[in-house]
């Protein structure tokens, strides 16, 4: 083949090629890459509304001296570190049991448990907030059975308020990642169980030395996604508590205090902004440390 | 069957069957109280009620519901559509044609599924407000339609995609664009239902972003509806029930039509 025909074909493969990613990059420069890089910029301003100053680490500074900055950084660590190990922990045991072909029923639990991830985040949380009034259905659950002797103020007192916002979480996306650890499970060859448990493993066993392990790749992954949605905590917070993040800020996500910022009170676009990027780089840091320490345990 | 073989089996039953009860409570308590008036529904009546036509009746008269539903449907549906033509484009192209340079991208493109969307809120706002497109649908759905993940999911789907139909259609003198469009989209289908499914879902319940840049009823959808209904000072939790009801048919009754599609649109990311 001659040199200037190669030529052409490379030409010929290489417009194609760019034709048919560039509406995709262009729209990612425009609405990801451009405010991404902004946001960074705002944050050496400070100031109200469109009266901005160049003020350096000025909002560093401020985050250090901002106790209610402070407060939602607790808050959005405390959420994901407490929620996120109940829930995968939670939806593993489910997957394990759900992988079980002989259990009558089987389908129907199945879809059963996946159902939350139907329903708008919005709507659950409208729900819960419902559900968990002083004198409603789970306070009067709990009287009946008597776990509790008197209502707990699930939106009223601070302690509470958290665990009902964990709970919430974890009911929405527990079935969200089962079905990923199912479908990984039923590519796992069935016969490893059978030899376990012919060898007399018992079901905890089989559960902690060959569930998990095999599932690693997977746990890895929906433990990124999982922790990644939590740092950014807003529609549920939002709508539990009435845009306030109440009771006394115990429910104050970085996401909501960002939102506050911006568009509830006159806007401190650059001070917001430089909370972002510790949203930013909570995510990065979390995302390479699970990369991390999966890596080094295999 | 020996004892202890029978109390795991028993065991796992009541798991299940408490996270199955569990799950599903939410939904049932949004039918029943439905049914009940505002104040029965905070004090825990777990009975059918009869104020089911009254809270109806209150709801149309408070919100404009074909107005805010359509625009829901509107934003959904345009919005999806939108993002799952550029995507496949997009994942058709990085697999079909792959480059150095094209491969050094699609890395930093993956990369953007790590920044959240707090970083990015504010820019985005100031963006369309010097574009004079506050409160309008066209700002709702422009940030939203290049999708790494989806981008992410085609080209994941595209390995599968026989090369040889490509080079048979090349032979034939079809154009690429005619390739992708009468070849790669029919045989692909599949795919682009589970897309559709996943995206909609999204789109559909979507509510920072609308919070943001929708400011008038005119233009609101009914994720923001409901939400404003219930942060009332004394919400009417009767005619919120109807509300989440409203949002949430659409997506149950297309999680129960396309449920394997569902089911594999979300697990593409892991295959």
């Amino acid at each position: 083949m001659a040199a200037g025909k190669t030529g052409g074909l490379k030409r010929y493969y290489d417009l194609n090629g760019w034709l048919f990613v560039a509406p995709s990059l262009l729209l990612i420069a425009i609405f990801l890459v451009y405010p991404i890089l902004r946001s960074l910029y705002l944050s050496f301003f400070a100031g109200k509304g469109m009266m901005m100053k160049f003020a350096g680490f000025g909002n560093v500074v401020r985050l250090w001296n901002d106790p209610v900055f402070l407060q939602a950084l607790t808050n959005t660590v405390t959420f994901f570190i407490i929620q996120v190990p109940i829930m995968i922990t939670l939806a593993l045991m489910l997957a394990a049991v759900l992988n079980n072909d002989k259990l009558k029923f089987i389908g129907f639990f199945r879809t059963a448990i996946f159902l939350p991830c139907v329903a708008s985040l919005v709507a659950y949380s409208v729900l819960f907030k419902s559900m968990f009034s002083v004198d409603g259905v789970v306070n009067s659950a709990l009287l009946a059975i008597g776990l509790i002797s008197t209502p707990i103020g699930w939106l009223t007192e601070p302690f509470w308020a958290k665990v009902l916002v964990i709970l919430a979480i974890t009911w929405r996306w527990t079935g969200y990642n089962m079905i990923f650890y199912l479908a990984a499970l039923q590519n796992v060859d069935k016969s490893i169980y059978e030899a376990a448990r012919i060898d007399g493993v018992p079901a905890w066993a089989r559960f902690v030395y060959i569930t998990v392990p095999m599932l690693k790749p997977v746990i890895l992954f929906t433990t990124i996604i999982s922790t990644i949605g939590t740092i950014q905590l807003f529609d549920e917070v939002y709508n539990l508590t009435e845009g306030r993040g109440g009771p006394a800020n115990a429910t104050l996500t970085l996401s909501l205090y960002i939102y506050n910022l911006t568009f509830r009170f006159m806007p401190s676009f650059g001070y917001a902004a430089t909370i972002s990027y510790v949203i930013v780089l909570m995510v990065a840091l979390l995302s390479f440390l699970q990369f991390y320490a999966a890596r080094d345990r295999s | 069957m020996n004892v202890s073989r029978l109390a795991t089996t028993v065991l796992q039953y009541v798991f299940l069957g408490t996270a199955a009860f569990l799950s599903i409570f939410p939904f049932i308590w949004m039918v029943i109280s439905s049914t009940n008036k505002s104040i029965d529904i905070i004090s825990g009546r777990t009975g059918i009620g009869d104020a089911f036509g009254i809270n109806v009746a209150n709801f149309f008269s408070q919100v404009d519901v074909p107005l805010v539903f359509w625009n829901s449907v509107k934003v959904s549906v345009l919005a999806t559509l939108l993002t799952i033509v550029v995507s496949s484009l997009a994942g058709y192209g990085f697999e079909m044609f792959r480059s150095k340079a094209r491969d050094r991208i699609y890395a930093l493109v993956l990369l953007t599924l790590m920044v959240p969307f707090a970083a990015l809120m504010i820019p985005l706002f100031m963006m369309m407000a010097r574009s004079g497109l506050i409160n309008t649908h066209i700002a709702i759905m422009l940030p939203t339609i290049a999708s790494a993940f989806i981008i992410f999911y085609f080209r994941q789907s595209t390995k599968a995609f026989q090369t040889e139909l490509r080079d048979a259609a090349k032979v034939d003198g079809l154009k690429e664009w005619q390739i992708f469009l009468y070849i790669y989209v029919p045989v692909m289908r599949s795919t682009y239902a589970a897309a559709f499914v996943i995206v909609f879902m999204t789109n559909w319940n979507n509510y920072l972003w609308p919070l943001i840049v929708l400011q008038s009823n005119e233009t609101k959808t009914i994720t923001l509806v409901v939400s404003s209904l219930a942060s009332a000072y004394y919400p009417d939790y009767g005619v919120v029930m109807i509300g989440t009801i409203l949002a949430t048919l659409p997506t149950l009754l297309v999680f129960f039509v396309m449920q394997r599609q569902f089911v594999q649109g979300m697990l593409g990311s892991v295959k």
